[in-house]
């Protein structure tokens, strides 16, 4: 049997979403925190995006990720409550908040806890979940493998490439690619629209003269040990594609961005429930998941587009959790909401009718001049996109005739 | 006549600016701030840059921005002379790794921490 450590709080990843909550349950009084981190450092994701526009909303300037991370790092330093474990994986999480660890110098410990914050980032897609046919050469990565290459070990990984997906790290990676010279023939996207920010289209792609496909698809890999090219082909509005139309674009490295998945092995072991949209935990507007005493916050909850978001969530979990720890029972009224049109996703799925909460919106598809509707609230929305998340602040007239079901919807607008 | 995308909001209007006679006819802009952005991007267009240097002794890139933001046109020329940099360690976040980047007048600086192994 491995020893059984008792503490008041157990959070679950060390980038801005675990960093943020740590310290934010430290300061609403926690006295036993272990952050579990399988890393050799914090800062997640962050330490390998040395990009700028982090921080803009939460910080007011304009930092890059590495510094982002920097400033929670130190001040979750001046927390001795804290103590953060890294190299240290979780093996296994149970409903009963039994927290499985492991690690090089202390082998198996287990914690029991009284809460559990879970906050382990999001995944990539790799090549498989999108079955491109074609060999299997050398030269295939997704766009944060390449970020990491580049930016941490040093490494250039070719030098012509074809980016597949239009998300943000894709466009980052495009320009940074670009700028160690390295030719970027074009970024192809399957659908209309670019998922990413259109900050970064116009940055990262149109500063340096690199076509974006909108509405184009990779439709085989060629090549025998190194990627020697790809099939590209527009697509037709049931993103098949167009196989009189195919044409070759010359590569020896193929950057994928296509999209990322909320990593919830561990939430699934404990029997938390997920929504099938955004593959994050269901959450109410504590954030606490279906399962007691089990809180989630950042991109294992859904994929944001800004970090400032996650830390603002981050903070709010980490309250939740310190209110949990310390006994401070909240018995409100909840209510859930009803999906309507133009929406795609909302998180926290459900929420107190009591209180304010920030709720983040994805649109399905992309309109202008629109309304976008939550119970009786309203804001207008000039332009829907389903790249950039909505925040509406709910307020207690919004939702207070409703029993169960909040409607939401983006109501009025002209597709574009 | 150039045709550009405004930044300024996620709105990312199609702007037209005609150069006629020493002024600037900007068109298609919604607002104010959108006219200010596009005659900044046709007069003197400027960018943050952000690279990564090698460390002496070290298998792990050091993260680096110029302090702020350098003429576009120079952004290659200072990534040539970024190429050649080597920092010793330690080196702390907003440390300056070369000053005056090719004559911008602007600084390159350490974006994170690197301790000495």
């Amino acid at each position: 049997m491995p020893r059984t450590i008792r503490t008041d709080l157990v959070v679950i990843g060390g980038g801005p979403a675990g960093l943020t909550a740590a310290i934010s349950a430290a300061e609403s009084g926690v006295k036993n925190i272990i952050l579990i981190e399988r890393q050799s450092k914090l800062g997640g994701i962050l330490s390998q995006c040395i990009h700028n526009g982090f921080g803009l909303r939460y910080f007011n300037q304009e930092l890059t990720g590495p510094e982002y991370a920097q400033r929670f790092i130190d001040e979750l330093t001046s927390f001795p409550q804290i103590e953060v474990k890294l190299n240290t994986m979780v093996i296994q999480l149970g409903s009963n908040h039994r927290v499985v660890t492991v690690n090089d110098l202390e082998g198996l410990v287990c914690y029991q806890a009284t809460a559990i914050i879970l906050a382990m980032g999001c995944r990539e897609r790799p090549r498989g979940a999108i079955n491109i046919p074609g060999t299997r050469p050398a030269g295939i990565y997704t766009a944060g493998t390449i970020q990491h290459l580049m930016n941490i070990d040093g490494y250039l990984p070719g030098k012509e490439a074809v980016v597949l997906g239009s998300g943000d790290i894709g466009l980052i990676m495009a320009r940074r690619l670009t700028l160690e010279g390295v030719r970027v023939r074009a970024v192809l996207e399957l659908m209309a629209y670019s998922n990413g920010l259109n900050r970064n289209i116009v940055q990262c792609l149109e500063d340096y003269e690199i076509p974006l496909f909108l509405s184009h698809t990779v439709t085989k890999i060629y090549g025998d040990k190194r990627i020697q090219g790809v099939k590209a082909a527009p697509v037709d509005e049931n993103h098949n594609p167009i196989l009189e139309r195919v044409f070759t674009l010359l590569c020896d490295t193929l950057v994928l961005s296509v999209g990322l998945i909320p990593e919830n092995e561990l939430s699934l072991m404990a029997g938390i429930g997920l929504d099938p949209t955004t593959k994050g935990p269901l959450v109410d507007s504590s954030y606490q998941t279906t399962v007691s005493g089990i809180f989630a916050c950042g991109n294992v909850v859904h994929v944001h587009d800004l970090v400032d978001d996650v830390s603002e969530e981050s903070k709010v979990t980490g309250r939740a959790a310190a209110a949990y720890v310390l006994g401070q029972k909240t018995l409100m009224r909840q209510v859930k909401f009803k999906i309507g049109r133009n929406i795609r996703s909302i998180v926290p799925q459900s929420l107190f009718i009591d209180g304010q909460t920030t709720i983040y919106i994805r649109a399905e598809y992309p309109e202008t001049d629109a309304i976008l509707k939550v119970g009786k609230g309203k804001a207008r929305q000039r332009v829907v996109s389903p790249g950039e998340t909505i925040r509406y602040l709910v307020k207690p007239e919004d939702v207070h005739d409703y029993n169960e079901f909040v409607p939401v919807s983006i109501e009025g607008g002209e597709s574009s | 006549m150039t045709e550009l995308t405004c930044i300024v909001c996620p709105i990312g209007c199609r702007i037209r600016v005609n150069e006629e006679f020493e002024t600037l006819n900007i068109t298609g802009n919604r607002c104010p701030r959108g006219a200010v952005y596009a005659k900044n991007e046709i007069i003197a267009p400027k960018r943050i840059l952000t690279a990564v240097v090698k460390v002496a002794g070290i298998n792990e890139m050091l993260s680096v921005k110029t302090s702020e933001d350098i003429p576009k046109e120079k952004i290659f020329t200072a990534m040539q002379e970024i190429k050649k940099i080597i920092v010793d360690h330690p080196v702390k976040i907003g440390q300056v790794i070369k000053r005056n980047l090719v004559g911008t007048n602007v600084d390159l600086v350490a974006t994170k921490n690197i301790s000495s192994p």
